[in-house]
């Protein structure tokens, strides 16, 4: 990727209200020419909004849109060099699969043998050949999403925008598009905006994450980057699971009452007994529920000064049977003080 | 921590009874909701319909009295002239009168579903309702009064100046005549009016059923607005014009009191129909007359299958 590069999108300080409801409040966003990035938010947090706009389906209310240096704010979808697929997919029920594919390139006039020949390619590529003369309505709901993503890559679009496309996919399914998603991505070179609400899948296939709330965007970096140094509670709250420690406890661990996180897996369980050695963060508590998760346990300790944290561990030598019994036990949480993260900003 | 679970009110423990027991046997909810229908519909409809069927094979002899041995004499009487001239009459006019509310129908119906306000849509329901709730014979007569000769719209032709227009239009052989009032032409306009809401509403609804998201992936995908309503809309509306079409060509192919009000001599299969039950006494011929409407219209619901009209049910 050529980082000094006219960004594939940019958005300056977009806005759009409704009534009363900033959904997209001064948004400002630089998406790189073959990146893969995404928009990531709890519902309702403006990251569908954005996408629409990019895509031209909605009017911002201020600031300007510029797909590859030039203004696009005003144009409607069917002249930006964007394609959309859609949560619903939004397949033609009309038309066979083929014609799905080919409904751009038939809009452009392209010649009948030239359709089929790259609707075959499409085919190959979305790995469901021989497909053509199918119904949507006789396909899987993985399949009806790969046709969405054919009928959209097929026309060579500079910007492929991805609207929660996954959601309803079961777990097994969804991971193997993941992977699908990001192979293709890679092949074909294209930008991918992409949004979720969905975090592990926004770690597992992004290049860059732009978190969003409340219509404003809080954080972008690359997934390492949001996981390890979360600018506010809320990031670390969203991007996996946090513990917030604040107050006196704060005071007595870090020698300051500013509010810090650290990860649950970062932090090792003991019997209450056990003596920590020096340098490191020790507080005692009470294990008050136990999960068992297969790969790993996640223990909810409440501690003796009144807080509750998460504790992730995995079951490397321990069975299902040895962490059940630990329900209600008196333990001691040790970790070392350079997992702790200072949150910047009160949120 | 744990209260007592509240207690079911027990004020009427026969009907609770009654209840389960229903509740239990769905079949035979089933069968007591449909049994009087089930009962109508076979006796009275379909009674009727097998007893008028087996007029239609019997026959009259010169004295006017019906015998009562099968015979297909009377439909060998249906293949006159005169009598093939009042099915096709009938039949052309049902097709032009569906064609002409089907292009009426189409941007009604689609304003109502894409771009009307949900206050809008309400009032606009209304308008294609209310006709519907007056007499129909009242509505007929009252568009005889607007097309005839002293009527308001001549008044306007000639506010206008196109009386000569309208007499062109008036001397045009079959669908003129000596007023509007008294021509086909007159007969198609009313004809148009009074079936237009049951066009409306089917239209309205396939069109309300097309998913956003489909006109905007069309749109997404690079067709302007009119390709659009080309490949996407139009395709998926078209089962809701067949249902609306099943509507306007049965009602015109059976009617007889619009040609009765606004026609003359040239008979259409309303009127053959009633005048051989009165008249002309000749039971098996109108019998005769009746079943040819009802095996267009046996075509024209398979045919209306085959295209998807009764998808949604």
């Amino acid at each position: 990727m050529n980082h000094n590069a006219i960004p594939a999108i940019r958005l300056d300080q977009v806005s759009r209200h409704f009534g009363e409801l900033r959904a997209v409040d001064q948004v400002s966003l630089d998406i790189l020419d073959g990146e893969f990035f995404t928009l990531l938010g709890p519902s309702g947090s403006g990251k569908t909004t954005c996408l629409r706009l990019i895509a031209g389906f909605d009017q911002p209310d201020a600031g300007r849109i510029l797909l590859h240096g030039q203004d696009v704010t005003r144009q409607p979808p069917y002249e930006r060099e964007v394609n959309t697929v859609f949560q619903d997919y939004a397949l033609f029920p009309h038309m066979s699969v083929g014609e799905n594919i080919a409904y751009g390139l038939m809009i452009r006039r392209v010649p009948r043998a030239e359709r089929r020949q790259r609707v075959a390619e499409m085919l190959q590529l979305v790995r469901m050949p021989g497909l053509e003369d199918r119904r949507p309505f006789q396909l899987s709901g993985g399949q009806r999403q790969r046709v969405a993503l054919a009928r959209a890559l097929i026309l060579r679009p500079r910007v492929l925008l991805l609207d929660e496309p996954l959601g309803a996919l079961d777990l097994k399914l969804r991971q193997q598009m993941q992977v699908e998603l990001k192979a293709i991505q890679e092949q074909v070179g294209i930008t991918f905006i992409y949004v979720t609400h969905d975090q592990e899948e926004a770690l597992t296939m992004s290049d860059r994450v732009a978190v969003f709330n409340l219509g404003k965007v809080v954080q972008v970096g690359s997934p390492a980057d949001l996981y390890e140094h979360p600018c506010s509670s809320f990031v670390a709250g969203f991007v996996g699971v946090s513990n917030l420690i604040s107050g006196p406890l704060a005071q007595r661990l870090t020698g300051s009452a500013e509010t810090f996180s650290v990860r649950p897996e970062k932090i090792s369980l003991h019997p209450q007994e056990h003596s920590t050695p020096d340098g490191l963060c020790s507080v005692e508590g009470r294990v008050r529920d136990v999960i068992y998760l297969g790969v790993h346990t996640r223990y909810l300790v409440e501690l003796d000064s009144g807080e509750d944290l998460t504790v992730v561990e995995q079951n490397r030598e321990t069975t299902s049977m040895d962490v059940l019994v630990a329900r209600g036990r008196p333990v001691r949480l040790e970790w070392h003080p350079t997992h702790n993260r200072r949150m910047g900003a009160a949120e | 921590m744990s209260a007592a679970p509240i207690a079911l009110a027990e004020r009427r423990p026969a009907l609770h009874r009654l209840a389960t027991f229903l509740y239990l046997r769905p079949w035979l909810v089933l069968a007591l909701l449909l049994g009087p229908p089930l009962l109508w519909m076979t006796l009275v409809y379909l009674g009727s319909l097998a007893a008028l069927v087996v007029q239609s094979f019997f026959s009259v002899d010169s004295s006017g009295q019906v015998v009562r041995s099968l015979t297909l004499a009377t439909y060998g009487d249906l293949l006159t002239p005169a009598n093939l001239d009042i099915f096709v009459r009938t039949a052309v006019m049902a097709a032009a009168v569906t064609l002409a509310t089907a292009l009426l129908a189409f941007p009604w119906a689609y304003y109502m579903a894409r771009f009307a306000s949900p206050r809008a849509k309400a009032a606009l329901y209304l308008a294609v309702l209310l006709p519907l709730w007056s007499s129909y014979l009242v509505r007929v007569y009252a568009w005889r009064l607007i097309l005839a000769k002293e009527g308001i719209v001549n008044w306007f032709v000639h506010q206008a100046h196109l009386d000569q227009a309208l007499d062109w239009v008036l001397g045009l052989p079959v669908v003129g005549g000596p007023s509007l009032s008294v021509s086909f032409l007159g007969m198609f306009i009313v004809f148009t009016y009074v079936w237009l809401p049951y066009m409306i509403l089917p239209i309205q609804a396939a069109l309300e059923r097309v998913p956003r998201s489909l006109l905007e992936a069309s749109g997404d995908l690079g067709a302007r607005p009119a390709a659009t309503l080309r490949h996407v809309t139009l395709p998926l509306a078209f089962p809701g014009v067949v249902a609306g079409s099943i509507f306007t060509f049965s009602l015109t192919l059976g009617d007889f009191v619009v040609p009765y009000s606004l026609g003359n001599s040239s008979f259409f299969i309303g009127q053959a129909v009633l005048s051989f039950t009165g008249t002309a006494f000749n039971i098996p011929l109108a019998a005769a007359f009746t079943v040819v409407p009802m095996l267009i219209m046996g075509v024209y619901l398979t045919g209306a299958r085959q295209m998807g009209a009764f998808d949604a049910l």
